[in-house]
């Protein structure tokens, strides 16, 4: 099959039944998506499918054909996260980072001036057990110019 | 070689007083290395844990210091990056005496070689008891400094100027009066020739420039929030093969019968075998491995196996406190004669604490090919020195010929210090099965690594206090239930926080026991270890015998630190108090809790503003102040302290791991609630201003944070807790 992957077309001839996060890491090589829990309950999976954030450890292959597949990979150097995220140096041991990011850009890109509750209702799905929160919160404000 | 025994040798530093040079002293391609080996290790380290990899090849600027024709400064870390953020601090130590340009250093990790990259303390390499800066502070600074003097002597004979007029600056050395400067990269082959001064210079820590500033921030964030950093699970080699294992459903069970024709059929499942552990299916990727696993038929022989419900362990708990059973007590604190000391009223109180998993976010894992005798280790290794003996144990080979790459860690939180080197033994014993040098990458799923044991030891506190007439404590018995942490030496681990405490020094007389039944659970290392459980025992008690009196909880804790001479924790209580508006009043509703406690020689006082509303409880802020010794890297510092009070309140509203008939009910973070980003608390941190050595940060934030919120939840309510978690 063929699965379209931050702008690209990739072949998968793998088992359909395979959660797509299994795909992205061990087929297509973007080792950036993380594996955290297996079932939807951690965040560090989490990918865009046609722009919404979606635990890859849960959508198989087949359900993601036909759909823009977007990774942290896929997200551009210079994105105003990415940048936020080192100036408030959120990250601690980092695994989580990539799956919080992705939720935060989904978030960024339906309400571009989040407030507190919006965040936290956005991003309470995603687990850091380094305990940022604090600190990504802050740099989703400050990406998103709301103080 | 020195004769200091094993671990011995934290004061003073072994580097200041036997220091022994090694010298590289050439180019090795393009890089200037120049070495310092400590050599308080005895013959064991040097002789068995170094061979093969003790080629290491220390350089010029020491084994912790690389300076490359580009002008990078390179600082080796031989301590494991857990998210802890140690780099920076051991970067910046590196750096301020050195006097290099900080934006022009960054840092790697070091191979396993216990001969060049022992703790100094621990006499081992590994990272552990928030010990990396304390444990470098001297060290680094001398390895730094002596290499700031080599460019100095290189540019005082290139320039047949005297030495004492020529200054470095971010990576610049230069010559005011004649306005000549030259890079580090310009003198490079020169410091090279230069003999590494035996006892460089230290910098007076007023004249700092990095040190204790916000300049001092992570190298790796970058890396860390765009995917590219490179942990265990991401490792990619040639011909590599993915194994799962299916492990006894029980602790302490065994395989019994097995048929293993099903999960051979899947597609991609390569191999399907009994190693010691259970059963491992190798395959050409994660998800084969996965649903070969899920094919495996296995009935387990659990008749030595761990059987019992937690209810049941901790009334067992209980009696064996109050002294009814056959496991006896050692006394690890007396003092004064018991006699009739704890005659009359008496206040007395216990507390409960369950199993709890490390859950760091990256499950455990390891890469490993054995060749013969030669292993290579790929992942994210906390204890080297360990890991390497039990491999090789496994691999019938000698420790030094087990190579670790270490990688950093999706967290650990203890995990990955496991004493037994669990899930690294299982990847090695799979490797040797594999053989021919073909690598392995171990995954375990969540289930698998939150059912894997190596718990914070379920635990039971007895308190009986006699106080005088102002309330003050002048009998305390104590006993202490829990499982002997480590499987060797001392067992004093959960007694840490208690031992010695102030609450004890101030009494009179003393009886403090530990009681270690023996289980087939194994305990483990969690985030500041017996701590996390004595701190909640200790404070909440305080602030229970600081009501009884009618007296304020500040007070109270201030009249004993004056009393006992502890004049660290009256500074950073009278600082917490001030910052928190301790006595201040607070909107309806909310209370505030405070909590203080010395870990790992850091002290750390925590103020928490709580409230129950509609049967919730909420955390809302926690101020904390700090006192660390001299504080390297204030923002890392605090990013220690916010994260170390969400993992210690997340265990404490929720965290516990069930057994029910020994099997544990929560595997993964659908029942092993954890603090998610709605319940965390705003976080503030102060630190005490010091001269003194610094100590760690890594762990020291957690344990105060479960008594604040108690001892809030006291002031509201007007009930005591007595077990952990608070939310059932
Ligand atoms: S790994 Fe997908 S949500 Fe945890
Ligand atoms: S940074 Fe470690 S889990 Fe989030």
């Amino acid at each position: 099959m063929k699965l379209n992957v931050n702008g690209e077309d990739r072949d998968f001839d793998g088992d359909p039944n395979m959660p797509l996060l299994w795909v992205l890491r061990d087929h297509l090589n973007l080792s950036g998506t993380k594996f955290g829990c297996g079932i939807a309950q951690c965040g560090a999976c989490t990918v865009h499918l046609d722009g919404k954030a979606a635990r890859s450890c849960s959508v198989l292959a087949a359900e993601a054909q036909g759909m823009k597949i977007t990774t942290i990979e896929g997200v551009n150097a210079g994105h105003r996260l990415l940048v936020a995220w080192v100036k408030h140096d959120v990250p601690q041991c980092g695994y989580c980072q990539s799956g919080q990011i992705m939720q935060a850009a989904a978030l960024l890109d339906e309400k571009p001036k989040p407030t507190d509750a919006d965040i936290d209702a956005a991003m309470s799905g995603n687990i850091c057990r380094c305990g940022t929160y604090r600190r990504i919160k802050a740099a989703i404000k400050d990406a998103a110019g709301v103080a | 070689m020195s004769e200091r025994k094993f671990g011995e040798g934290a004061q003073p530093s072994p580097v200041l007083t036997r220091r022994r040079l090694v010298l590289g002293g050439s180019l090795l391609g393009g890089a200037l290395v120049v070495g310092y080996a400590a050599t308080n290790f005895g013959a064991i380290a040097a002789g068995a844990l170094s061979v093969g990899a003790a080629d290491a090849n220390p350089g010029v600027f020491g084994p912790f210091i690389k300076i490359d024709e580009a002008g990078w400064v390179t600082v080796v870390n031989r301590y494991q990056e857990m998210g802890q953020g140690t780099h920076a601090g051991l970067a910046a130590i590196v750096a301020e005496e050195l006097d290099a340009d900080w934006e022009m250093v960054r840092f790697e990790s070091a191979p396993a070689n216990a001969a060049v990259y022992r703790d100094v303390t621990m006499g081992i390499q590994g990272t552990g008891a928030s010990h990396a800066i304390a444990g470098s502070w001297d060290q680094l600074r001398q390895a730094g400094a002596a290499a700031r003097t080599m460019f100095v002597q290189a540019a005082a004979r290139k320039w047949s100027l005297p030495i004492d007029s020529i200054g470095v600056r971010n990576g610049v050395v230069y010559h005011v009066a004649s306005q000549r400067s030259a890079t580090f990269v310009d003198l490079l082959a020169d410091a090279a020739k230069v003999a590494p001064p035996e006892y460089p210079k230290l910098k007076d820590p007023k004249d700092y420039k990095l040190i204790g500033t916000e300049i001092v921030r992570r190298k790796d964030s970058q890396s860390k929030s765009n995917g590219t950093e490179l942990y265990t699970q991401d490792v990619r080699l040639p011909g590599m093969l993915v194994a799962m294992v299916a492990h006894p459903s029980h602790f302490g069970g065994k395989l019994g019968s097995f048929d293993i024709s099903a999960a051979r059929k899947v597609p991609g499942v390569v191999d399907v075998f009994e190693i010691a552990s259970g059963v491992a299916v190798v395959a050409k990727d994660t998800w084969s491995a996965r649903l070969g696993r899920d094919a495996l038929k296995i009935s387990w022989d659990d008749a030595k196996a761990e059987t019992r419900s937690s209810d049941e362990l901790q009334a067992l708990y209980r009696e064996i406190a109050k002294g009814k059973t056959d496991v006896t007590g050692s006394a690890f604190q007396t003092k004064g004669k018991v006699d009739d000391a704890f005659d009359g009223e008496l206040f007395e109180a216990s507390f409960d604490f369950p199993y709890l998993a490390n859950a760091p976010m990256e499950p455990m894992n390891c890469v490993a090919s054995v060749d013969g005798r030669r292993v290579k280790l790929t992942f994210a290794a906390q204890i080297q020195t360990v890991d390497q003996i039990n491999c090789a144990l496994a691999a019938i080979t000698l420790p030094g010929m087990v190579e670790i790459e270490t990688l950093p860690a999706g967290g650990s939180f203890g995990r990955r210090g496991t004493l037994t080197s669990d899930y690294i033994v299982e990847c090695v014993n799979i490797a040797r099965h594999v053989g021919g040098g073909r690598p392995v990458k171990l995954v375990w799923t969540r289930e698998d690594d939150m059912s894997s044991g190596y718990y914070r030891p379920m635990a039971h506190h007895k308190v009986s206090i006699k106080c005088d007439e102002d309330g003050l404590p002048t009998a305390w018995r104590h006993n202490i239930v829990s499982q002997a942490i480590v499987p060797f030496g001392a067992n004093d681990l959960p007694t840490h926080g208690v031992k010695n405490s102030p609450y004890l020094s101030v009494a009179s007389v003393v009886d403090a026991r530990i009681f270690t039944p023996k289980l087939a659970v194994p305990p483990g290392l969690w985030r500041s270890v017996g701590n996390s459980q004595s701190a909640m025992v200790m404070e909440h008690t305080v602030d229970l015998l600081a009501r009884r009196a009618k007296r304020d909880p500040a007070e109270y804790r201030r009249a004993i630190f004056t009393k006992v001479g502890d004049v660290r924790k009256l500074a950073v209580l009278d600082l917490v108090c001030k910052k928190a508006g301790w006595g201040s009043p607070l909107d309806a509703g909310w209370a505030r809790g405070l909590a203080i406690h010395e870990c790992f020689g850091t002290v750390v006082a925590q103020v928490a503003e709580v409230s129950v509303q509609g049967g919730n409880l909420r955390v809302r802020r926690v101020v904390c102040a700090v006192d660390c010794g001299i504080a390297i890297a204030p923002n890392q510092i605090a990013a220690q302290i916010e994260g170390g009070v969400c993992f210690g309140l997340g265990a404490a509203l929720y965290g516990r791991i069930t057994l029910d008939h020994g099997i544990p009910q929560e595997t993964n973070f659908d029942a092993y609630r954890v603090l998610r980003m709605d319940e965390a608390p705003a976080v503030e941190t102060h630190i005490v201003p010091s001269k003194k050595t610094p100590t760690g940060i890594g762990e020291p934030g957690v344990p105060p944070i479960a008594p604040a919120v108690a001892n809030a939840l006291l002031s509201l309510t007007g009930r005591p807790t007595s077990s952990l978690p608070f939310v059932i």
